[in-house]
């Protein structure tokens, strides 16, 4: 399957990438590994009049240390976060959770960029992003805001990006010797998550158990009242409503979440 | 739109659809029909070739994305007509049958070798998930990447 | 020494290496030049009337030759049943009225440029009156709903008579348990998709190609479809990729394309999608399936009763004869004293059912060895004690059990033993006991599986299998081999080169095979069913001796000797004259004034049966029902293995295969008939990291039924591997009270068991 016919065009700077934005409007998207959009294009479920590739702006690469935090570049494979010993010293439940996405040839493409962009509930690094409890910079024409996680991912595959607005940078917190865990239950190595749970200094996050990834804050809670894991983890569906689908229904996944949360907890991956 | 790659070492200079797709390119325009379309969902590996020395899935990347960069499929592999390391070790091991996933999965493991070069068997698997096989069921596969990578440790041909 | 039984690399590997096999999709050929691009507008609903078809919009998209519906094909014959079939599920090539499953083809589109055609699909305007789906058996059987009206009924063949089944079978029996089970849909999802290329020659003849298990086969089917005479048409075999049952014959996409061919003027091309092939190339399996089983305390088993609803899918195909074979291979490799199968195909609104690996076999085998498994659960008996009482003692002349089939030879009994070794049973059972003595969440569990299988099967005693060969050796010391099989993977150009050569002395890269051509080889059998080694393998080496056997008169008059005084060298590949070494001629010489050729056909005396045992180890996560597979060790005996390299490889791929549809593929449909796995991030699709390495053991009880002493092999993995492993969930779970997990045994299923396993505790 083949996407529909659409123009391309290749920024040749961030700024030119903004201003492209604004001039084709709502009919345009952005393109940097595309392997979260070609393949919603190839289905048709996607159908863009332009695609500006910003995929090779140097601007959007990188990854450095910037006081208490990891900064990392938009367009920063996750092949490349993944073996980056910076993030596996600094924040390897990020580098471990990249190196869960998909098989090797999508790690060399697809970014962290388009990932947090396309806000699929069940992918890995928006769950490790709110475990992590990073931020995104989002650049637009008036310039640079910074977004918590947690008020990033506004809805089903929905973002609190603005149209004009793109992902410049990721931050996360620098916690090297931070023990963590990361659970991704999956049929297949290269699914994605029926039910995902990261844990990192008592914080911990939920992947496909609702529209966005989510806090278990009732874990997180029983965790700062001096609970255990097992404990913990026993709340760790409440209030959750998950989706059903042939994999797993409401109580399977509540009763996964609840059994990979524990195995979080005991820094299990 | 007019696109500059190297493939196999040659450069080209072509015109093509934005949506034209890296595999239809390789085959349509460049007649190496050795990659394979298997799949529409990015799950099968049948389309993987070499972009810039790291395996990638030509079915879910544009022509016009490649532009300026290098390609290498797997007729582009072996030299003066001899199989490369890792084909000569698919040969030898039979990790191979029907033949469609074999140029996808015999790419993807030049990129795995490339990145892994002593990969233990679970390793070989991992590394392996995103090219499906219906024929071999994987056991044979996997005694040829081993193979392959043994062969270049020793500096020998399998 | 003999080459044959030596691990010989394939012929066929460098030009796959390098520059890949060329599929139907890669050919070049002078005959497709400006070949037109045809794709398929395909319902999206299970089961609907067709109101209206509005093509316009279609027809103004850019590059859009034409497009056609039904209306336009009235000149094509009506796709009929086989006679044992309603005669009132017949169909039009294309739907016209209604159709009747996702996936079924409405409109076909025809564009220049590849690119073109999605588009113009989608301005293709279907007007549907959806009508209510049945999907499930129970819906199927009760006939509330009709997929073809005029039948009266969903039943499309019984086989056997459900009133007749004896109440008594059972009677005397210590303990008897009955459970209905679920051989679930699958999709064979070979790595290749369906295609054809197709072009009209002057002379009014068509040329197809067309990825096939069988040319002539295929060559029938189109000509059928499209009301040609058979001498019309001319296929030709590209390379396949992959075919496990479901590139037999011709589909209705296939001759379209070659009526698209002679209707627009130009050749035509057509490759489906990955969603289509899942969609519209026919599924397996499929089968419910109600087993009792009852017998002693003491493990004898003395009666079994295996009742089958087939699902068919939307149309009457090659899964609606399936239950025939089912039937056939009831008791198995076991010695039950009473026993009976009765079958009934239905219609649903779903992918129609194929053939896919094994065919109606796997169905007998996976019911049979999990009623033992229960009937075992039942008497707290090990499973391998209860087989080992039941099966079948050694024989070497032919046994034939009450349901009619011939076994050939069998020892299932040191099957079952050499895998029970190879596995390391006593040990396994022994971590088994200690982890559940330590309240381990993580539990093992060993599966096992006896089976027998019929391969190499013909129509019957009227018409014994049989293959032909054509061998010819060329002056310059190369020669060529016709045969009518048809191989996608098996690496027959390997194999009959190693035959050949053992014959004739030719080494084995100096001998070229051909096949799939239709106007070079007008009959042949193909390739399924396990039959290619023993027939097509046969004939060539039938053919090789022919052949030595006419050079010998020549060499005889050349070298004026009588020909009782020469002797075939095949070292040399030369006759010499005995004892006189120098007196001597090369085989290769003797076909310098006429040609040296010989056509054979290799008549088998019937179908063989190879059988085995298989030993499956998994470990399942308790807590969250994740089925992980450690080992699977077998025993596959199919007579003498000519090749252990191309025997090994059809194992490893068919145990893989039978695995995986014990534990994680299958096809789901919703309640509507909407296909939930039509794409490979959705059907489950077998990876590398769900298999482990495989251990297979050697065992060659040969058949005399063929010179060579072999059976086929190439789908007894997979009729072993099903069974062994759901058995092995089944087992991981025993001590918590399950008895039974329907395949696949997803994670959600298992934790559901268990559950309901703690429910009733």
């Amino acid at each position: 399957m083949i996407p529909a016919p659409f123009d391309y065009v290749a920024a040749e700077s961030t700024t030119h990438a903004l201003d492209l934005l604004d001039s084709f409007g709502e009919d345009a998207k952005l393109l940097a590994g595309g392997h979260s959009l070609l393949p919603m294009m190839k289905l048709r479920l996607a159908t863009p009049s332009v695609l500006i590739d910003i995929g090779r702006l140097t601007e959007l690469t990188g990854i450095r240390a910037e006081g208490e935090e990891l900064v990392i570049g938009a367009a920063t494979p996750h092949a490349t976060l993944a073996t980056s010993d910076l993030v596996r010293a600094d924040a390897p439940l990020l580098a471990h959770s990249a190196a869960q996405v998909g098989d090797p040839q999508i790690r060399h493409r697809g970014t962290i960029g388009g990932s947090l962009a396309h806000a699929d509930p069940a992918a890995d690094l928006p769950l490790a992003l709110v475990a992590l409890g990073g931020s995104v910079d989002l650049l637009g024409q008036g310039g640079t805001r910074n977004v918590p996680a947690d008020d990033f991912f506004a809805g089903f595959f929905e973002t609190s990006l603005d149209p004009g607005e793109l992902i410049a940078a990721v931050r996360v917190p620098r916690r090297p010797g931070t023990p963590w865990g990361y659970q991704k239950f999956v049929r297949r190595a290269n699914d994605w998550a029926i039910v995902g749970v990261a844990a990192i200094d008592g914080r911990i996050a939920l992947a496909n158990m609702g529209p966005t990834p989510l806090r278990a804050s009732a874990a997180e809670q029983a965790l700062a009242d001096g609970a255990g894991p097992a404990e913990a983890a026993g709340l760790a569906a409440e209030g959750t409503e998950p989706g059903e689908d042939m994999h797993a229904d409401r109580d399977y996944r509540r009763h996964l979440a609840r059994v990979l949360t524990r195995r979080a907890l005991e820094h299990r991956t | 739109m007019q696109v500059e790659l190297t493939v196999n070492g040659q450069q080209r200079s072509d015109d093509v659809e934005p949506r034209l797709l890296l595999v239809h390119y390789l085959r349509e325009v460049c007649g190496l029909r050795a990659a394979n379309v298997g799949c529409d969902t990015t799950s099968c590996g049948a389309c993987t070739v070499l972009l810039n020395g790291t395996s990638v899935k030509s079915c879910t990347v544009l022509a016009v994305q490649a532009n300026g960069q290098q390609v290498t499929t797997a007729e582009g592999l072996g030299t003066d007509g001899g199989l490369h390391p890792v084909q000569a070790a698919f040969r030898q091991e039979h990790g191979l049958q029907c033949g469609f996933c074999t140029p996808g999965m015999v790419m993807a493991t030049v990129g795995l070798l490339s990145e892994n070069p002593h990969p233990t068997e679970t390793e070989v698997r991992e590394g392996l998930e995103g090219n499906f096989c219906r024929c071999t069921g994987y056991h044979n596969i996997v005694r040829a990447v081993l193979a392959a990578a043994e062969a270049e440790r020793a500096g020998v041909t399998p | 020494m003999s080459i044959l039984g030596t691990r010989v690399l394939r012929t066929e590997d460098p030009r796959f290496l390098t520059s890949g096999g060329v599929y139907t999709e890669d050919v070049v050929d002078d005959r497709l030049t400006g070949a037109c691009h045809v794709f398929f507008v395909r319902s999206p609903v299970a089961h609907a009337r067709i109101e209206g078809i509005d093509v316009s919009a279609a027809l103004e998209a850019p590059g859009v030759i034409a497009v056609f519906t039904g209306a336009d094909l009235a000149e094509l014959p009506k796709i009929k049943p086989g006679p044992l079939f309603n005669q009132e599920m017949g169909r039009p090539i294309l739907a016209t009225d209604k159709v009747r499953y996702v996936g079924d083809p409405v409109a076909v589109v025809v564009t220049e440029e590849a690119y073109q055609g999605e588009d113009a699909v989608e301005l293709v305007d279907v007007d549907y009156d959806v009508l209510p789906a049945v999907v499930d058996f129970a819906d199927a059987v009760s006939d509330k709903v009709l997929v073809y009206e005029e039948a009266g009924t969903n039943v499309a063949a019984n086989f056997g008579d459900a009133s007749k089944l004896d109440q008594h079978l059972f009677d005397e029996c210590e303990v008897v348990t009955t459970r209905t089970i679920l051989n679930q849909r699958v999709a064979p999802a070979p790595m290749e998709t369906r295609a054809a290329a197709a072009a009209w020659g002057e002379d009014g003849r068509l040329t197809a190609w067309i990825p096939n298990q069988g040319a002539q086969g295929t060559k029938g089917s189109l000509a059928r479809l499209l009301g040609l005479e058979p001498e019309q048409v001319h296929i030709i075999t590209p390379d396949v990729g992959g075919a496990f049952g479901a590139k037999f014959g011709a589909d209705p996409e296939h001759a379209l394309v070659a009526w698209v061919a002679r209707q627009v003027g130009r050749p035509a091309r057509w490759t489906e999608t990955r969603f289509e092939n899942l969609v519209a190339m026919t599924h397996g399996r499929a089968q419910q399936q109600t087993v009792t089983i009852g017998g002693k305390r003491d493990g004898t088993v003395l009666a079994y009763r295996l009742e089958i609803i087939q699902d068919s899918g939307a149309q009457v195909r090659i899964g609606a004869m399936l239950p025939f074979l089912t039937i056939l291979m009831t008791p198995g490799p076991y010695a039950i004293p009473q026993a009976e199968s009765v079958a009934k195909s239905v219609i649903t609104n779903t992918t129609p059912i194929g053939a896919y690996r094994g065919a109606g076999r796997p169905e007998a085998s996976a019911a049979l060895e999990r009623a033992m498994d229960l009937f075992a659960a039942e008497i707290g008996a090990d499973p391998a004690e209860v087989r080992r009482r039941n099966l079948l003692p050694p024989f070497t002349e032919p046994h034939r059990t009450k349901f009619g089939a011939l076994y050939d030879t069998g020892d299932y009994v040191t099957a079952l033993d050499k895998v029970l070794a190879a596995a390391g049973y006593d040990l396994l059972r022994k971590e088994q006991a200690e982890r559940r003595a330590r309240g381990d969440t993580m539990a093992l569990g060993i599966g096992l599986a006896s089976y027998v299988e019929i391969t190499g099967m013909g129509d019957g005693e009227e018409a014994p299998p049989q293959e032909n060969a054509t061998v010819e050796v060329h002056p310059d010391g190369t020669a060529t081999i016709l045969t009518g099989t048809s191989p996608h993977g098996q690496g027959h150009a390997t194999a009959w080169a190693m035959l050949a050569s053992d014959e004739l002395g030719i080494p084995v890269d100096k001998i070229t095979l051909k096949w799939g051509d239709t106007d070079l080889i007008p009959e042949g059998g193909g390739t399924g069913g396990s039959r290619s080694l023993q027939h097509g393998g046969s004939a060539v080496r039938q053919a090789s001796q022919e052949l030595i056997e006419i050079a010998r008169e020549r060499a005889a008059s050349q070298l004026e000797a009588s020909a009782a005084d020469l002797r075939f060298d095949v070292e040399r590949s030369a006759f010499e004259v005995v004892g006189d070494p120098d007196a001597s001629v090369p085989l290769a010489g003797l076909a310098e004034e006429e040609r040296l050729v010989v056509r054979t056909v290799f008549t088998a005396p019937g179908a063989t049966f190879p059988f085995g045992s298989h030993v499956a180890v998994v470990e399942v996560d308790t807590e969250t029902g994740k089925v992980v597979l450690r080992r699977v060790v077998t025993v596959d005996d199919a007579g003498f293995v000519l090749n252990p390299l191309l025997a090994e490889g059809q194992r490893h791929g068919g145990i893989a295969q039978g695995a995986a549809q014990a534990f994680l593929e299958e096809v789901v449909y919703d309640a509507d008939g909407n296909p939930l796995t039509a794409s490979f991030a959705d059907y489950p699709f077998l990876s590398a990291t769900e298999v482990p390495s495989f251990e297979l053991a050697d065992m060659q009880t040969l058949t005399s039924y063929n010179p060579l002493g072999v059976k086929g092999i190439g789908e007894a993995g997979s009729i072993g591997a099903t069974p062994a492993v759901q058995n092995a969930v089944v087992d991981a779970l025993s001590h918590l009270g399950v008895r039974h997990i329907d395949m696949p045994a997803s994670p959600q299923r298992v934790w559901q068991a268990i559950q309901a396993a703690k429910g009733n505790a």
